[in-house]
């Protein structure tokens, strides 16, 4: 993405080509539902590695059906999906990993804090031992060390999505899928959540899509963002947002973050109005 | 004299109705709710057993009633000393075939459920005959295991534990089904065997509605096992054992029926509450239907 400047004609075309490694990769991936309804159209999208990507849209627009065909859970009617040029079932033979975080915490509720954090760590068979202290690390991470042996129940929403967090980064993973993980929580719980996001996306060089119907919460977090349209579920545009990490509460009052907000808004209108007609 | 004269026949399952209300009102150990020491929060006076057993007492008394048609408290608590041999020993064989049922159901019970959810196929075809087993009178069905099995314990263990078998199925299997989808998808992400997600996932979201399959099925293994009894007490070659034994031989004089009716009350309550207890120990952390009222 470089940007021709006022340099002599065509010198940009001898540079060397810019680097990157797409970790995730949507080839024409589309989605229709035997009763023939199409949750998503042929779907394109190249995800480099270290990227932090959100899926904006309004409900039905197909960002969770995306998000699902990526991780997995969802085969795609036609077209492929591939997670560091593998396909996404042979994850494993790149070494590289991926965590699904749900909207809901989805912990277990009889099960202790640490137990539940340790979950995929014992499903993949690693001995107790390393298990256990890479638990630790990763409650250290989301500042739940406190809590371990607490039960789900006994923690607030916020901080059992923390949990949810901290369960998702236990594998070290190169890749976190998120589907609207902070939207049941209030306002403030919600800004700080993001801001402890960043920072571990930048701490681990993780590569994060984010699934959100939140203008703000997309600037904020975002290097990219896909704007979806919903009937049918669709990729309209995408912005670049090019504001530099690490990004604070005073970027989000800023005239940049409003023009930004501004941009999305008019998009995601025009993605909505779309959706009128076609219904109409 | 103006009270009708049946309320005082109805007053024995009343009382026996207390102790099993006990639990839910007082969260302590099972002896100290059968003590029925004061709780916090006491049931309305009508409810409270001592006022029951006084006004039944009272009515004996004061109506002139004869023992063969409605005995007193006092003199049941006399028969229950006086005829202990008899009766313990009928009881014993009685709580011995309805736990043993109760176990059998409940292993038979859990392995078909978990035969059931591996897959809605098997579930399709096979649960119709769970449900004939279920709608089928045991009355009816109890002469012919009776002849077919030769033991007479054996036999009667059969006919208790059929009757005492379809609410674990039933709740087991909806429980092993209820698991919260995302969670599911969790597991499916993560590469979870079949057994993994069995013994992590199925098996406890099930707890819940096994535990309440439980509850049921006590008082059913119950049921059952004093209808096995009769049975085999009339047509197999035992000649009567347990309950309807005392029941059939008491003569019009004394009270035992009553007094073993109370005891085969008392049984199933404490079956109950020896459930409530065990569901509260496996659920009494995390579920909501022991951890909302406190």
């Amino acid at each position: 993405m470089t940007s021709p400047a006022e340099s002599p004609p065509l010198a940009h075309a001898q540079a060397p080509l810019p680097h990157f490694t797409p970790a995730v990769e949507v080839l024409s991936a589309e989605k229709t539902y035997p009763n023939g309804t199409q949750a998503l159209l042929p779907v394109d999208l190249t995800i480099e590695e270290g990227e932090f990507v959100t899926l904006l849209g309004p409900s039905g627009c197909g960002k969770s059906t995306l998000l699902k065909m990526v991780a997995g859970l969802l085969e795609p009617t036609d077209g492929r999906l591939h997670l560091w040029r593998k396909p996404v079932a042979q994850l494993d033979e790149s070494g590289k990993k991926m965590a699904f975080v749900f909207q809901s915490p989805t912990l277990m509720p009889w099960a202790s804090v640490q137990t539940n954090v340790r979950l995929p760590l014992d499903l993949a068979g690693v001995p107790r031992a390393e298990a256990d202290a890479r638990v630790t690390e990763a409650l250290a991470l989301v500042g739940l060390s406190k809590f371990a042996n607490a039960l789900p129940r006994a923690l607030s929403g916020g901080m059992q999505m923390r949990v949810s967090i901290a369960r998702g980064l236990v594998t070290q993973p190169d890749l976190l899928l998120m589907d609207e993980p902070f939207g049941a929580l209030d306002e403030i719980t919600r800004h700080k959540l993001d801001a402890d996001l960043l920072d571990l996306w930048r701490k681990k060089k993780l590569t994060v899509i984010f699934v959100t119907h939140s203008i703000h919460e997309a600037v904020f977090l975002s290097s990219r963002v896909v704007m979806m349209a919903a009937r049918p579920g669709r990729v309209v545009e995408e912005f670049r947002i090019d504001a530099p990490y690490p990004r604070t509460a005073d970027f989000m009052v800023s005239p940049e973050f409003s023009r930004y907000a501004k941009l999305l808004q008019d998009s995601l209108l025009r993605a909505s109005v779309d959706t009128e007609e076609t219904v109409a | 004299m103006s009270t009708p004269f049946p309320s005082a026949p109805m007053a024995s399952p009343v009382v026996t109705a207390h102790p099993a209300a006990a639990p839910r009102s007082a969260p302590a150990p099972v002896a100290a709710k059968l003590a029925a020491k004061a709780t916090p929060k006491r049931p309305p006076l009508m409810g409270q057993p001592r006022v029951l057993i006084a006004l039944w007492q009272g009515l004996v008394t004061a109506m002139e009633l004869p023992p063969y048609l409605v005995p007193s408290p006092i003199l049941m608590m006399k028969t229950l000393f006086t005829d202990w041999a008899a009766l313990g020993g009928s009881l014993w064989v009685t709580v011995k075939i309805t736990v043993l049922a109760f176990v059998v159901a409940t292993v038979a019970g859990v392995l078909i459920s978990f035969l059931f959810v591996q897959s809605k196929r098997i579930e399709t075809a096979l649960f119709p005959y769970a449900v004939l087993l279920q709608v089928t009178p045991i009355v009816a069905v109890a002469p012919l295991i009776i002849i077919w099995v030769k033991d007479p314990t054996a036999s009667m263990v059969i006919c208790a534990a059929l009757v005492a078998l379809f609410p674990i199925i039933s709740n087991t299997t909806l429980g092993l089904r209820s698991v919260e989808p995302d969670l599911q998808s969790y597991f499916q992400l993560n590469r979870a065997t079949r057994l993994q997600t069995l013994l992590r996932l199925r098996i406890p979201s099930a707890l819940p509605y096994f535990f309440g399959g439980l509850r049921i099925s006590s008082g059913l293994a119950l049921i059952g096992a004093v209808v096995a009894e009769f049975v085999a007490g009339t047509r197999g070659p035992g000649g009567g054992r347990g309950y309807p034994k005392l029941a059939a031989g008491a003569s019009p004089q004394h009270p035992p029926m009553f007094a073993a009716l109370l005891l085969i009350s008392l049984t199933g309550v404490a079956l109950f509450v020896l459930m409530a207890w065990l569901t509260r120990v496996a659920l009494g952390g995390w579920h909501a239907s022991e951890t909302s009222h406190d």
